[in-house]
């Protein structure tokens, strides 16, 4: 019997718990995992941030598999934390399933649009940012061959390195651009023996700057990239520091503001679609102490005026996702 | 694809084949003698952590190596006592090792270094660095200027500077490792018991030997084999250890054991091969280039399983795996 009580007065603990929770804030992160150093990071610093602002609480997961997306997205919601934010455009579909299911929850997803009345999707113009990336590394490169190493063969993946093509091509019209895909599962986000394999494959085939969008397998490019003695380009977060001098750039998408944003609105989050681009400060070049001294000043000056330009509309960068093509390179 | 690229894609081929080589070889050991072993890949992801944490630690990566290795015989000691005086399910064994490595490596790593379950990049000593043979820079070099003369100047050399130079010692230890498996299993009598007990147990039994000893004996060794096959991936090919960095390489070796049909020198030709196969999807112009049309990365991801399925399936020869695996050892019922 006084076994049957603790379970009784533990049950109620937990709802009680549960009850103090009310309206806390959840982010669920992707399978990259949140310390990716990359994508995952920057959606975590922008929760962290917001933390230590507002001296608040709020809940997390981690996304181990698959199967995990619906009951995780259901567990948080059903527990009362409003809003759930969760990065990564592969919760999609759960989303457009679960939503209708939570009026009452907003939803904030980052990488994809649903459409739905709770919920707020996050866009970045990646092509954007990746455009100017790649502008710098036509400029930098000796051998006129620069190369793009994605995570998984995605169509968000394919626009980044469309935007990073057609900003090679705009600032070296003579310069190749050598695009591979480290794989089609989730695995290619997380394996960075891969990741070196291609950054030497690039290598021999010319390049001399490698542009990285893949997640965890990035720190395998950015470290191969730096053993071999060329340059390298982050994503996502800025990865300036992790090889000084090798690291050209990062090309910075700010996800740690969608997520900051998303916490501050709390249970006011304002739905609908939300474009983050370089009009907003949505995505960027990274400039730090560690590549100043690698990247001339001239290089700058071209990519702050062609920032201005697509700002302005002068230039227009093509989105990948918005045909499935790239008029500058082939897949 | 003319010579430089094949040269170069060879290379690759070595750098990833010898994880796969290891990992082939410690499965054979530990399958030859009646254990059948699916947690080469939790092994080398516990291996692959140990190994650059410890090397980070003590900047010294022969000090990575051992807690590597060590790592990966605690794991091998853990499925040895699970499947042979347990005498439980070796496969389920085997799940439970890589959901254990796959799980606690990253705990551990987020205890240790706050790093969100990766080690610090490792730096100088605390990484295997290429051997260069003697020569090999020279004629690299005048390779290259006879090259920048003449773009089309042709020599052999750089199968010697490129392809045979320049690998960490780990690659050559793996290769060496065929010989040496070969000679152990097939002319020394522990070789023979060995095999001896994954087909008949009992015969080896009945002779006085005892059968858990050496199986407990083939497991250990497939824990060294796994350990070196780790480290090679955290400390040799990368300068650290992230989060599932085996991405089922030891799944890969488990095919081309099957490939191999239980054989070392086999072993060795499988695991070319396939990692042939992964070095040259990374190349989708050169296959381009030699066939003429476009081949797709997939297939070639896929290639080695599909291949293990044409084997297994018997339309290639017939692979028949030792005759007591699975089973565990009961001396009187």
């Amino acid at each position: 019997m006084t076994l049957m009580q603790k379970f009784l007065s533990a049950t109620a603990g937990l709802a009680l718990t549960a009850g103090a929770a009310l309206a806390e804030p959840a982010i669920i992160f992707d399978l990259g995992g949140k310390f990716d150093k990359s994508f995952n990071e920057a959606a975590f610093n922008g929760a962290q941030r917001w933390a230590e602002e507002t001296g608040g609480t709020f809940r997390e997961i981690e996304m181990q598999s698959e199967a995990q997306r619906e009951q995780a997205l259901r567990r948080f919601a059903e527990s009362g934390a409003n809003p759930v934010v969760m990065t990564g455009f592969a919760f999609g579909n759960v989303l457009s399933e679960v939503a209708p299911d939570y009026p009452d929850t907003r939803f904030a997803i980052i990488d994809m649009v649903v459409d739905a009345p709770n919920v707020r999707s996050v866009v970045f113009n990646e092509h954007e940012g990746s455009f100017l990336v790649g502008m710098m590394a036509g400029l930098q490169t000796q051998s006129n061959t620069v190369g793009f190493i994605g995570g998984m063969d995605i169509p968000l993946i394919r626009k980044f390195a469309c935007g990073y093509a057609q900003g090679v091509q705009a600032a070296n019209p003579d310069a190749t651009v050598i695009a591979n895909m480290t794989g089609t599962t989730p695995a290619a986000w997380n394996d960075p023996v891969k990741g070196g394999e291609l950054t030497r494959a690039q290598i021999s085939q010319g390049a001399d700057v490698v542009y990285a969008a893949a997640g965890g397998t990035g720190v395998g490019v950015l470290q191969t990239a730096a053993d071999e003695g060329i340059f390298s380009i982050g994503v996502d977060s800025n990865q300036n520091y992790l090889h000084p001098g090798s690291v050209l750039t990062s090309m910075l998408k700010r996800v740690d503001v969608a997520v900051y944003e998303a916490f501050t609105q709390g249970t006011d989050l304002e739905t609908g679609i939300n474009v983050m681009g370089l009009a907003n400060y949505g995505v960027g070049v990274a400039l730090d102490e560690n590549n100043e001294a690698i990247v001339p000043y001239s290089t700058l000056a071209m990519v702050y005026d062609a920032a201005d330009k697509i700002v302005a509309g002068e230039i227009s960068v093509h989105d990948y996702m918005s045909d499935d093509s790239c008029p500058a390179l082939d897949f | 694809m003319d010579f430089l690229t094949l040269v170069q894609i060879l290379d690759s081929t070595i750098r990833l084949a010898t994880p796969l080589l290891l990992a082939c070889l410690a499965g054979l050991y530990s399958e030859r003698s009646g254990i059948f072993d699916i947690g080469l890949e939790g092994k080398m992801l516990a291996a692959a952590f140990f190994s650059g944490a410890v090397a980070f630690q003590y900047d010294s990566v022969w000090i990575g190596l051992l807690a590597g290795i060590g790592a990966s015989m605690t794991l091998s000691a853990l499925h040895g006592a699970a499947s042979i005086t347990f005498r439980g399910n070796q496969l389920i064994s085997g799940v439970a090792i890589n959901f254990l490595a796959a799980g606690l490596t990253v705990v551990i790593a987020q205890d240790w270094f706050k790093q969100g379950g990766r080690t610090p990049p490792l730096e100088g000593p605390a990484r295997f660095q290429p051997i260069d043979w003697p020569g090999a820079q020279a004629m690299r070099a005048d390779f290259l200027a006879a090259r920048a003369e003449n773009p089309d100047h042709f020599s052999l050399s750089p199968i010697y500077f490129d392809l045979i130079s320049g690998h960490t010692i780990l690659v050559y230890i793996a290769i060496l490792a065929v010989p040496a498996t070969w000679w152990l299993l097939f002319r020394t009598r522990f070789g023979l018991r060995l095999r001896a007990v994954g087909e008949n147990p009992e015969a080896v039994d009945t002779a006085g030997v005892s059968v858990i000893a050496l199986r407990y004996a083939a497991v250990g060794i497939c824990g060294i084999l796994c350990g070196i096959a780790g480290a090679y991936l955290a400390t040799a090919l990368q300068a650290g250890f992230v989060k599932d960095m085996t991405a089922g390489r030891g799944f890969i070796a488990l095919a081309a054991l099957i490939f191999a049909k239980w054989r070392p020198v086999q072993a060795l030709y499988a695991t070319f091969l396939f990692g042939f196969l992964q070095a040259i999807a990374l190349r989708p112009n050169a296959i381009e280039g030699l066939l003429g049309f476009k081949v797709q990365v997939q297939l070639l991801d896929a290639l080695p399983y599909i291949l293990t399925v044409v084997i297994l399936a018997g339309f290639v020869g017939k692979a028949i795996p030792p005759r007591a695996g699975g089973e565990p050892y009961v001396k009187e019922r």
